[in-house]
């Protein structure tokens, strides 16, 4: 992975090539049979398509199978999906899986305009609701209905500042206090900026090989133990119950009755705050917490370094920012690190299972990703 | 982007006229129209007239719009449950920022959304206002 942040000097090619050659080479597996290619808007941001074989070629690699994936902010999620699944088939048994968004070359407002492609254009779009605002209504109905405080709902930011600080590749390395986000100004009522995700450039890669060759590399590596997908309703109006992520939770129960573990079992979970309320709902319908709980765990500290599960370790999309198409790739890397003790001055004491659970639209395409450390 | 004519035309009468869809099996009725019932997967409906009253279930404040609302900015937008029960997303309109409640009465108005441009065409819509009729009685 490159450092998130606001990289003026690199291309989104430019991002993509330098975060893809350390994974290639950390996994001594030889040159991919096939890319996957994570992104969301290049097609709008940068007026450039076909990431898939633009990357391949790049790479030095022209000629391979290469493709792009996008599932909105899950895209990350879903090429993870797409490339573990072409390799459980055993149709490749090396693959790259990077995730790259360049967001610095546009205006906030082309951003705004483009994040909204996520959801229906002709009925959502069309009353000039931004994403933030459509999460903003859950946050008010989340937080109504179980009677929370704003410094409950913003006590996510602070816990994903603090881990942020020891993440080399993090697009915020400070600290911010429950002042500062309630001093924030609202980007859409309820929520305030320090609420949210940053606008961010990066990339991040993973490389994906059948178990026979991981053996054979002998390198660091994990064992993924399951990836789903859950969706719900396209249109967030038309769900039923707008605080449950019913994406995320059908995931978890394929993913659970998979693995024959649980929620408890997770000793690291990277979880998609987007907004604080998208990480407390997610947190929810993983089974870690009860429906409405999540913000109090977080305010007790209960999902702080040292704790079980630990959650954000290295920051969350509110510190380590949120590349779209790169941060499912980011969380599952982050995992990883984990996983093999690579974690630096945040790692999780004997992490063995943990968790990435990326977000596309409101709640609307959800990917988990379940990875076990390995005996090297 | 330029909205095209003909993408504006055919979504009109359901965007104007708050028509939905009303499954011929099961019944469910829906905003914005199906071709296929979620709950059924019947592929027989009818478009029907939707109920212009409401009530308010949630709301935001756009601070920062999407390009085409640029200079529009502060308004709100909420999720409003009809009386028979169908959610809609609406811009809310004729009320002070600062007065909006959750659970407040809301009626259908016709109004502008937003000009394309100079020369491109003018997109009307529903928004829902505070209830003029349940105020009266």
């Amino acid at each position: 992975m490159v450092e998130v942040g606001e990289r003026w000097d690199e291309s989104l090619m430019s991002l993509s090539v330098r975060a893809s050659l350390p994974a290639l080479e950390s996994a001594k597996a030889g040159s991919p049979q096939a890319v996957f290619f994570s992104n969301m808007m290049s097609g709008r941001l940068q007026v450039q398509d076909h990431l898939g074989t633009f990357l391949a070629d790049q790479l030095g690699e022209a000629g391979i199978a290469a493709l792009r994936i996008e599932a909105a902010c899950a895209s990350g999620g879903a090429a993870f999906h797409a490339g573990y699944s072409a390799v459980a088939a055993g149709l490749y048994d090396t693959v790259l899986v990077l995730g790259a968004e360049k967001m610095s070359d546009s205006s906030t407002e082309e951003v705004t305009t483009a994040l909204m492609t996520a959801e229906d254009r002709e009925y959502t779009g069309f009353v000039g609701v931004s994403f933030v605002g459509l999460n903003a209504m859950v946050h008010r109905l989340y937080a109504e209905r179980y009677g929370l405080s704003e410094q409950q709902m913003a006590a996510l930011s602070v816990l994903c500042h603090e881990n942020g600080v020891n993440n080399p590749y993090a697009q915020f390395r400070k600290k911010v206090s429950l002042e500062d986000v309630l001093q924030s100004p609202y980007i859409a009522d309820p929520i305030r900026l320090l609420m949210a995700a940053p606008m961010s450039d990066g990339a991040a890669a993973v490389v994906i090989t059948s178990e026979e060759k991981a053996r054979k590399a002998h390198v660091p590596h994990v064992r993924v133990l399951a990836s789903r997908i859950g969706t719900d309703a396209f249109r967030l109006y038309e769900r039923e119950d707008l605080t449950t992520l019913r994406s995320v939770r059908r995931a978890a129960e394929a993913a659970f009755a998979e693995t024959g573990k649980g929620p408890s079992d997770m000793d690291v979970i990277e979880v998609h705050d987007a907004f604080t309320i998208v990480g407390y709902a997610a947190l929810e319908a993983l089974g870690v917490s009860e429906a409405g709980k999540s913000p109090l765990m977080v305010e007790r500290g209960d999902f702080s370094l040292g704790r079980k599960p630990t959650v954000n370790t290295m920051g969350g999309l509110k510190a380590r920012g949120h590349p779209i198409g790169g941060t499912g790739i980011y969380q599952i890397a982050e995992v990883f690190l984990q996983l093999t003790g690579q974690a630096g001055k945040n790692q999780v004491d004997r992490a063995k299972l943990g968790a990435a659970v990326n977000i596309g639209g409101v709640g609307t395409t959800s990917a988990l990703t379940i990875l076990e450390g390995v005996e090297q | 982007m330029s909205e095209s004519i003909p993408r504006a035309w055919r979504e009109a009468k359901y965007r104007e006229r708050l028509i939905g869809s009303k499954c011929s099996k099961c019944g469910a009725v829906r905003y914005p129209p199906r071709i296929i019932c979620p709950k059924c997967h019947s592929e027989e409906s009818e478009e029907v007239q939707l109920p212009r009253v409401g009530k308010l279930v949630s709301y935001t404040i756009i601070r920062k719009g999407p390009n085409e609302f640029k200079g529009q900015e502060p308004y709100a937008v909420g999720l409003i449950d009809l009386v028979n029960g169908v959610r809609v997303l609406s811009q809310l309109t004729d009320l002070s920022l600062g007065d909006i409640r959750l659970g407040m009465e809301l009626e259908a108005t016709l109004r502008r959304y937003r000009e394309d441009s100079d020369e491109g065409i003018i997109l009307y819509g529903i928004k829902f206002r505070p209830s003029l009729a349940r105020k009266q009685v």
